[in-house]
């Protein structure tokens, strides 16, 4: 499967390099090379790779690519889900994955590699086993470590693996049994210049945290299950209880975890909790342009928006903006030409605006392009879909374990909020004038 | 910070190896840890520090887990450099491999097989052979794991391997399944009879393997399934969706044709598969989902492959890597199946933050998505990509357009009138594109274009790019006799810029000259010896070339050849339109999700999947024994809900015992125990008939009489037609007291009935062995009890529990000393793990280290009395008093497996 990883930066520096098989020489990652510079952009270098004697397959993420190199036919989505999860547990571990967290933790790197992979084949990939077989450095660690020559490799062998709950520990003990669930929504809507939306999609997840003492055996139900068009779980998720009773039916991995994610499909009316009115117009012939933008709340169930950051690309041919804010600070890079505006918390009795003008390249013609925003907001206590957790039963133990459950609506990763100014056709502007709820 | 992380690798020279060994050598531990962190530090970066071999390898054997791990990394990475060396470290291992501890076997074998030291190829496979057979699945899962290692080193151990697979192939266990499939694809993917036996056992499984094994085992049953059931594909039926009428009229014809043909039946291990793969659509894990959509896509029935569309549309809101695999895959499905993808369409809007190649891959799904019904949308999304800053993707999409012009001809003209329009475009590239398009489109319906070739020629003079400009040219040349009057202005343009033009550009000019030299000689005659002239001395020999041939083609002279009669037939030839199709096309000859697909050509190692058979082979050979009995992991008890109407059977207090049972045998490992939680399900598998039977003892007095045991069988009918008249049939020994349910008149399919039954065991677990009949079939059923499903619970107080216990000393007193788990010491725990083994009642107990137990056995209501007295540090006596001293010695086994594992 997969044979040899090498890391390679944004410079084209191979900085490690791990083999599970015989040792295949770095010279193979030239192939890599000779795409990374055909690329635009570094995420245009193809993931897939052949050459003449292996086939390289790479993803890339915080400006690292993770090159695995492979020998013969494997399904290409195998080898690019582990590398993710070879970063994800980076970052679990180091709090970032950057080449300097890397190169400063070479030897636990090196021990994570050994253990997730047996003769290229995944072995422990689960946080949890990998925890229990080595600990993450911290920096106390690492000074009781120096001084008194211990390691950072698990004393007690982990008997996860063993069983057929591959992902808990045995013996886990708290004091405070504690078990937390944040249920974190992200809208992504298209909404043009009327103010209609085009497109509204909602992609959820549950994350838990949870603390339990023993062998907990948990259910958590929904008071509104048929809201979720979509889902995808955890391992610990019986499938069949959920098929037959939209129940979730789990014996919980020890600390943090993604339990579930989802998605409510645009069929269910979407509410989108801001709106925007803006006018932003050039005229032809003139060398100024008009800019008004008022932000405000809508159907948010009384919870305050906050962190609100707008942001818009202007077109090519603006020179600058003079504008005034009524809240927040604004700033414009007339080389970008982003202007972003930190708004922070709408106030619903006094709306914040952005007023002004703007200044156009003497001589240049209207731009054909309409200038751009992007809005992030975050509203806590409330996930937009109206999706509730019913409640929350252990079984398996006998304590009384502490219950909570937090909800928060979020940015739009992919698609975002778009708003659509100016233009009667959305689709001219459906990259640049972006509103993201956070 | 430098001085409290020396971790951190510095560089190293060749002297400062000699530091490396000092430390090394040291007595000191953590000099050696140290040393062995640089060391790391240096592999990681790719530099040699092979010299250090010898001082590292003494260190093989060290105390210290973590040195010992490094160097084990050490010495796996340079083993192979250092054969003589590496070989002291052999004995090492060998001697870990006999350790206690199933982790340090484990670990053993895996550094051991990962030495690729020829000379030791004798111990590996020893070594792998007695790991196969290891009690510990864990130490199993490393031996598959080190076959593969053991077969790259050496090829020639391939027989005897294979005896390893087949060996391991039959392990129940979870854990082993992933990777001996993995250990079966490289080392013998084609000796599928090894699986035949495997085959139920492995979609069982399915559910609760890990992520990554899913894929592999998916994968196999995949090209299992290929080779061994007929095709669910209907016949005469394309594949092709978009041919359903011609699918309906070839129908309507056969059917007049010749008489009906034999119904399809699925082969209900066929649909074992399907159905035990579904609920992974719902896995986290993206090879795993893909894995499913390509299983059903090349299995399942034409109306049930769209059931993994919703699936494979999350995946693209995964990583971009995830997003640009994904889409190739729904490319090629698109082609063949349009409807799939259809309702998602907007899920393939480009964004402008995709890379370049998933925005191709995006626009290759959406033009294989175009029909008549959705077509203008989509052509309103293109418009906006072909502003896309990225011109590439501009040009393709162009390209796109055009193919959605051939395909559905009913916008042929929008799409030619919003090409034209982008002819006046700023940017060149697209105008370029649009060019080119142009004339492919005009080339399918030449016709009544020549106001579109009159407006390109209007054109030519602003458009710069030389492909665009050698296309017009082309479009004016083959065409010239419908623009008769441009045509030769074009000519005398081009004749005054010849020499500056591109080379492409003076190809097609030359082409024009000669074409209209044939039409309409009395007008270009000068110009085109003119522009013959200027060729003849051009500085490219294409062109010399080119010129030279033209001349003589079209040009009557005395040295011209026969050719010179035929220059009109041979320019002016009506040329066949290019073909505008999906690069797509024909990728579905490699199975989907492949390295092979993704690439769309054979990668090493790529196993064909097979067409189906015309005939299907012999079913039996899955067949295991007509009975099994599978222990399911118990947990599944939460699974499998029970009918509501069982419900009323247990008070709510034996409910939560219920949960705890289950609870508490869910961490074991379901293959290396045989301990039975309360409430275990067994699994009777009765493939051939395709009905499904379970049963498990519901701990409750038999309504019909006492001294039978209550058995609960939940019958359920897994095949596609309805099952009559189940019922029991002969039984034995004959002596055998059953009281039997009524006769089930009807079972329809995927339905499923709970039935109860007493059976008299008369106090022996022998197996009471009775048919099981429908209509028309019938099985044979063995029903084991386990000691503990024999009694009763019974209440007393504790004097009386003394009283009878000292009544039943001696002969009828079994004991032992057992070491508990200490998960298990508290007296709760006690409880739980002896109430999932026996059947027995808690004796309240004053003392506080006592903890008693009461029953009697059904049939002959003998008293059965379990004490345990803790003893200190979890050890603890336990006591068993009856007369049944058989039972008695079984019960004891039982509780004390039950109390010595977690």
């Amino acid at each position: 499967m997969i044979h040899s990883l090498f890391l390679v930066n944004a410079s084209g520096d191979i900085f490690l390099e791990k083999h599970w098989k015989s040792v295949v020489s770095r010279s193979v990652c030239d192939y890599f090379f000779e795409a990374q510079e055909r690329a635009t952009e570094p995420e245009n270098v193809p993931p897939v790779i052949p050459t003449p004697h292996h086939y390289l397959i790479s993803v890339l993420r915080h400006r690292i690519y993770f090159v695995a190199v492979i020998q013969s036919e494997v399904p290409p989505l195998f080898v690019i889900e582990f590398l993710h999860r070879v970063v994800d547990t980076f970052q679990d571990y180091f709090g970032v994955c950057t080449e300097a967290a890397i190169k400063d933790n070479v030897v636990v790197v090196y021990e994570l590699l050994e253990e997730m992979l047996d003769n290229g084949f995944p072995l422990a990939t689960e946080s949890n086993i990998l925890k229990e077989l080595i600990k993450p450095p911290t920096i106390l660690r690492t000074m009781v470590n120096t001084i008194t020559g211990s390691t950072n490799v698990g004393e007690q062998l982990p008997t996860g693996q063993l069983s057929v709950v591959p992902w808990r520990r045995t013996g886990v003990k708290y004091t405070n049994n504690e078990a937390y669930f944040d249920v974190v929504e992200e809208i992504d809507a298209i909404i043009d210049k009327s103010g209609s939306t085009i497109t509204a999609e909602i992609q959820g997840v549950i994350d838990a945290c949870v603390k339990l003492t023993g062998m907990p055996d948990l259910t958590l139900s929904f008071m509104n299950p048929r809201l979720l068009d979509d889902v995808s779980f955890h391992p610990c998720v019986r499938f069949k209880r959920w098929e037959a009773e939209r129940i979730l039916s789990f014996i919980p991995p020890d600390g943090n975890f993604r339990l579930l994610s989802y998605h409510v499909s645009s069929q269910n009316l979407v509410a989108i909790p801001v709106y925007v009115k803006h006018n932003i117009t050039f005229r032809e012939g003139s060398s100024q342009g008009r800019f008004d933008l008022t932000l405000g709340p809508k159907q948010t169930m009384g919870k305050a928006v906050e962190s609100v950051l707008v942001s818009s690309q202007l077109p090519r041919g603006v020179l600058n903006a003079n504008l005034n804010p009524s809240q927040g600070t604004y700033t414009f890079d007339p080389v970008t030409k982003l202007l972003s505006w930190d708004v922070g918390k709408i106030n619903p009795q006094k709306l914040p605006s952005l007023k002004g003008t703007m200044s156009l390249q003497a001589g240049a013609s209207k731009p054909d392009e309409n200038p751009t925003i992007n809005i992030q907001f975050k509203i806590q206590q409330m996930a937009i879909s109206g999706l509730k957790v019913n409640r929350l039963d252990m079984y398996g133990e006998k304590y009384k374990p502490f219950k909570g459950i937090k909800y928060m609506t979020k940015a739009g990763k992919f698609q975002r909020c778009v708003w659509i100014a100016g233009s009667d056709r959305y689709y001219t502007n459906r990259a640049s004038l972006i509103i993201v709820t956070s | 910070k430098g001085m409290l992380i020396p971790t951190r690798p510095r560089l190293f020279s060749v002297c400062r190896n000699e530091d490396l060994k000092e430390m090394l050598e040291s007595s000191k531990e953590s000099l050696k840890l140290e040393a062995m962190k640089r060391i790391v530090g240096l592999i990681a970066k790719g530099k040699n520090a092979s010299e250090l071999f010898p001082a590292v390898v003494k260190n093989v054997a060290s105390k210290n887990i973590e040195l010992k791990k490094l160097v084990y990394v050490y010495l796996v990475r340079y083993a192979e450099e250092q054969q003589d060396l590496a070989l002291l470290s052999i004995s090492t291992f060998q001697r870990a491999l006999k350790d206690p501890n199933q982790f340090i076997r484990a670990s053993a074998l895996r550094v051991l097989s990962s030495i690729r030291v020829p000379i030791i190829v004798p111990i590996m496979m020893l070594a792998i052979k007695e790991a196969a057979a290891d009690l510990s699945p864990y130490v199993r899962k490393t031996s598959a794991h080190a076959i593969q290692k053991l077969f790259s080193l050496d090829a020639d151990q391939k027989e005897q391997l294979i005896e390893v697979i087949e060996k391991l192939l039959k392990d129940k266990s979870t854990l082993v399944a992933g990777s001996v499939v993995m250990a079966f694809e490289e080392v013998c993917p084609d000796r599928i009879d090894l699986i035949h036996k495997n085959y139920r056992k492995l979609c069982n499984l399915l559910v609760d393997v890990e992520e990554w094994g899913q894929v592999v085992i998916i994968s196999m049953l995949t090209r299992y399934a290929r080779t061994q059931f007929t095709s669910p594909w209907k016949e005469g039926a394309m594949f092709d969706e978009n041919n359903e009428k011609a699918f309906y009229e070839s129908d309507s014809e056969e059917k007049k044709g010749h008489t009906e043909e034999k119904p399809y039946i699925m082969d209900p291990d066929h649909r074992l598969l399907l159905r035990n793969t579904k609920p992974l659509l719902q896995s986290r894990n993206t090879a795993v989902v893909m894995s499913v959509a390509q299983l059903y896509w090349h299995l399942a029935p034409k109306h049930e492959v769209s059931i993994v569309t919703k699936s494979l549309v999350r995946l693209l809101r995964s990583h971009r890597e995830v997003q640009y695999i994904v889409l190739q895959n729904i490319a090629t499905m698109s082609i063949q199946r349009k409807g799939m993808f259809e309702p998602f369409m907007k899920s393939f809007y480009v964004r402008s933050t995709d890379a370049t190649h998933i925005k191709t891959l995006k626009l290759e799904i959406l033009t294989n998505l175009a029909n008549e019904a959705n077509i203008s949308t989509i052509l309103r999304e293109f418009q906006t990509y072909v502003k896309s800053q990225d011109k590439a993707f501009a040009a393709a999409t162009i390209q796109a357009i055009g193919r959605c012009a051939t395909n559905i001809s009913e916008v042929t003209d929008t799409c030619l009138n919003g090409l034209v329009l982008l002819l006046s475009n700023r940017d060149e590239t697209v105008v370029a594109e649009s060019v080119v398009v142009i004339k492919k489109l005009l080339q399918t319906q030449p016709t009544q274009h020549s106001e579109i070739i009159k407006h390109m020629a209007k054109l030519f003079d602003n458009i710069t790019v030389p492909m665009a400009r050698a296309s017009i040219l082309w479009l004016i040349g083959e065409y010239c006799e419908r623009v008769p009057k441009i045509a030769p202005d074009v000519l005398r343009k081009m004749a005054k810029s010849f020499t500056a033009e591109e080379d492409i550009v003076k190809l097609q000019t030359v082409n024009l000259a000669a074409k209209l030299y044939l039409t309409n000689s009395k007008q270009t005659k000068l110009l085109t010896q003119y522009i013959l002239n200027l060729g003849k001395y051009d500085q490219n020999y294409d062109i010399r070339d080119r010129t030279r041939f033209i001349r003589q083609l079209i040009v009557p002279s005395e040295k011209s050849g026969a050719l010179n009669k035929y220059a009109r037939r041979i320019l002016l030839a009506p040329k066949p339109a290019p073909v505008l199709e999906s690069s797509f096309k024909d990728r579905d000859r490699f199975q989907l999700g492949t390295l092979s697909h993704s690439l769309n050509s054979k990668a090493t190692g790529y196993q064909e999947l097979s067409d189906w058979p015309a005939v299907a082979p012999d079913q039996s050979v899955r067949n295991v024994e007509i009975i099994e009995a599978v222990k399911e992991w118990t947990p599944t008890v939460g699974k499998t809900k029970q009918p509501k109407s069982d419900d009323k059977f247990y008070s709510d207090d034996e409910d939560e015992k219920e949960e705890e049972g289950s609870d508490s045998s869910g961490s074991e490992d379901s293959s290396s125990s045989s301990s039975e939680g309360l409430f275990m399900y067994f699994t009777m598998q009765m493939f051939s008939s395709c009905l499904a039977a379970k049963y498990h003892f519901p701990r409750q007095p038999c309504l019909y009489q006492p001294s039978m045991v209550a058995v609960q069988v939940i019958l359920s009918n897994s095949s596609d037609h309805s099952l009559e008249e189940i019922h029991i049939g002969d039984r034995s020994p004959a002596s055998l007291s059953i009281h039997c349910f009524n006769t089930i008149e009807r079972l329809e399919p995927e339905a499923s009935v709970t039935v109860s039954m007493g059976i008299d065991f008369s106090d022996s677990t022998q197996a009471a062995n009775f048919q099981l009949c429908t209509k028309e079939d019938q099985f044979s059923v063995s029903i084991q009890p386990a000691v503990g499903e024999l009694l009763m619970p019974s209440s007393m107080t504790e004097q009386d529990f003394c009283k009878e216990q000292g009544k039943l000393q001696g002969m009828n007193e079994t004991s032992a000393t057992i070491t508990m788990e200490t998960a298990n010491a508290s007296s709760q725990a006690i409880s739980k793990q002896v109430l999932s083994v026996a059947n027995v009642g808690v004796v309240s107990s004053s003392q506080n280290n006592f903890s008693r137990f009461a029953g009697r056995t059904v049939s002959s209501g003998a008293l059965v009395l379990v004490s345990l007295e803790l003893k200190e540090s979890s050890t603890a006596l336990l006591t068993i008093n009856t007369e049944k001293t058989v039972m008695a010695s079984m019960l004891l086994r039982d509780i004390k497996q039950a109390l010595t594992q977690a």
